[in-house]
């Protein structure tokens, strides 16, 4: 992929495709999504990899029926933003009906793309 | 203002002159009185190929002032005037313009929504295809899910503002439609369908800010006053917020205002909120203290937000039916609401003698927001 440019956050979406997604954490335990200086909520700037938990729940959701131009063979499509504990994710959820989709259902982090471009996706556990 | 709507064949700077010198005739002033230009546009720089917008904006109504243009996407223009209110309130100038353009539908549909689609952050919300409706349908789905409401409470609000705009010349959709129209039209985004959303508007809106002591002066008619100015932020992205049915940076720029006014939200006689799509002016009402958290939801429907009602919201018509070129829309919040004071507006005869308004304009999904109260004071 030649998303080099992205430089953390192309790390970030390397790793979840080699299975060893992670956030960034703070000595407080608070969460935080590559590219990062310093913690949101306590300014530490001690950020170090912690694997992430394996299943998130959808927090909310929308089935996209007018879609971004590169997704147009993909309509209509579902993003979602999911809760995985320590940070939420917004994400484009594979491989299910929209109709099929609920609040509060469990997923699991992937990586799409588009292009040339990637972007975190969840697939259901 | 110019008239909203659709101008692909209108260069920005056609559209900018002619409001920016309609607001100068309406002031009694020249060119030539002008201290300083603050001109809002968003995606300016990819629709008119052109950067340092500026000073090219601001030649088009005859000016060579000290210009600059502020980018703070759908608030652009807010930003703009709250920009101009400080620095005259510093003492800096006597005479400044303030408005912005914008034109998208030169662009089509699909640049427009790709363009629109960059005020939300990049790499989390853009890429996964989260577009401008679906930033606010992730919001609108949160919202029911805490506090209950469905289409239907938001279907009222987008008939009362497009009611609102029928007498309003200037509005990009003066078309009357009903609540099942709105219910059963094409979905967008769910729970959000087209009529939920504001249309792709061109257009231009510019203000004359000056001072008292300079209005006195030069014996210019300035009866309506910015009396109260705020600006709020919040983390750009969704997923890193307390809530997705809130928006806090409404809410600091709303108590920032009314602290510099001296007023409270029960002095508010008529507001112009900014509603891109119906679920956002829910939510603006209630950051704006007007409504407690999830009550707003009901407000058209219950008929307290319509013309006739105790609060009327968007007597303009709103973005949803006035339009919205984005970086004009702040300014042209702030026209409606002085014109509304000053009994000037096709609607001002909604309401007796309002003395109190406020206009409401937000950026991307409210990481950025501006809050002006407008008073009659003479």
């Amino acid at each position: 992929m030649s998303d080099a440019r992205d430089g953390a956050f192309s790390a970030f979406l390397d790793a979840i495709e080699a299975g060893e997604p992670f956030y960034l954490s703070c000595p407080e335990g608070h969460g935080a999504i590559p590219p990062q200086q310093l913690c949101h909520e306590c300014h530490s700037r001690d950020l170090s990899r912690t694997p992430l938990p394996e299943a998130g729940n959808i927090e909310t959701y929308t089935v996209v029926a007018v879609p971004a131009p590169r997704f147009s063979d993909d309509s209509p499509y579902v993003t979602a933003i999911a809760d995985f504990g320590p940070v939420m994710l917004t994400g484009q959820l594979r491989a299910v009906y929209p109709d099929a989709v609920e609040l509060g259902q469990t997923v699991q982090i992937a990586v799409g793309s588009a292009g040339d471009e990637r972007f975190v996706a969840f697939e259901r556990r | 203002m110019t008239p909203f709507g659709e101008h692909p064949d209108r260069p920005g700077r056609d559209l900018f002159g002619e409001a920016g010198l309609a607001a100068l005739d309406d002031a009694g002033l020249t060119p030539d009185d002008v201290d300083e230009v603050f001109y809002g546009n968003f995606v300016g720089t990819l629709s008119e190929n052109q950067g340092h917008q500026g000073p090219i904006m601001s030649e088009a109504f005859g000016s060579t002032a000290p210009a600059k243009r502020i980018e703070g996407a759908c608030a652009s223009s807010g930003l703009a005037i709250r920009e101009a209110v400080r620095v005259i309130r510093n003492g800096e100038a006597d005479v400044i313009v303030a408005g912005g353009m914008e034109r998208m539908t030169n662009m089509g549909t699909a640049g427009a929504t790709a363009g629109l689609a960059v005020a939300a952050d990049d790499l989390y919300e853009v890429r996964p295809g989260v577009t401008f409706p679906a930033a606010y349908a992730l919001m609108a789905r949160a919202y029911f899910e805490t506090f209950g409401g469905d289409p239907t409470d938001l279907a009222h609000i987008s008939v009362k503002n497009h009611e609102n705009a029928l007498v309003n010349d200037h509005a990009h959709l003066q078309t009357e439609i009903s609540v099942a129209d709105v219910v059963e039209a094409p979905t967008v985004a769910d729970p959000l369908g087209l009529y939920d959303a504001c249309p792709i508007s061109d257009g231009a809106s510019a203000v004359v800010l000056t001072t008292d002591a300079y209005a006195e002066a030069n014996d210019l008619d300035a009866g309506v006053a910015i009396t109260g100015s705020g600006q709020g932020g919040d983390r750009m992205a969704l997923q890193d917020r307390e809530s997705f049915a809130k928006t806090p940076a409404t809410r600091d720029a709303a108590r920032e205002a009314y602290a510099d006014a001296n007023v409270t939200p029960n002095d508010v006689d008529l507001a112009e909120v900014h509603d891109c799509f119906t679920i956002a002016e829910v939510l603006a009402l209630e950051a704006l203290d007007l409504y407690e958290d999830g009550e707003a939801i009901g407000a058209a429907r219950r008929g307290e937000t319509t013309r006739d009602g105790r609060l009327p919201v968007n007597l303009s018509g709103g973005l949803k039916a006035k339009g919205h070129p984005v970086g004009a829309t702040g300014t042209a919040q702030i026209a409606a609401v002085a014109k509304l004071l000053a009994g000037t507006h096709p609607r001002a005869d909604a309401i007796d003698s309002p003395t109190v308004g406020i206009a409401h304009n937000a950026g991307g999904t409210v990481a950025s927001a501006t809050v002006h109260v407008l008073e009659v004071v003479r």
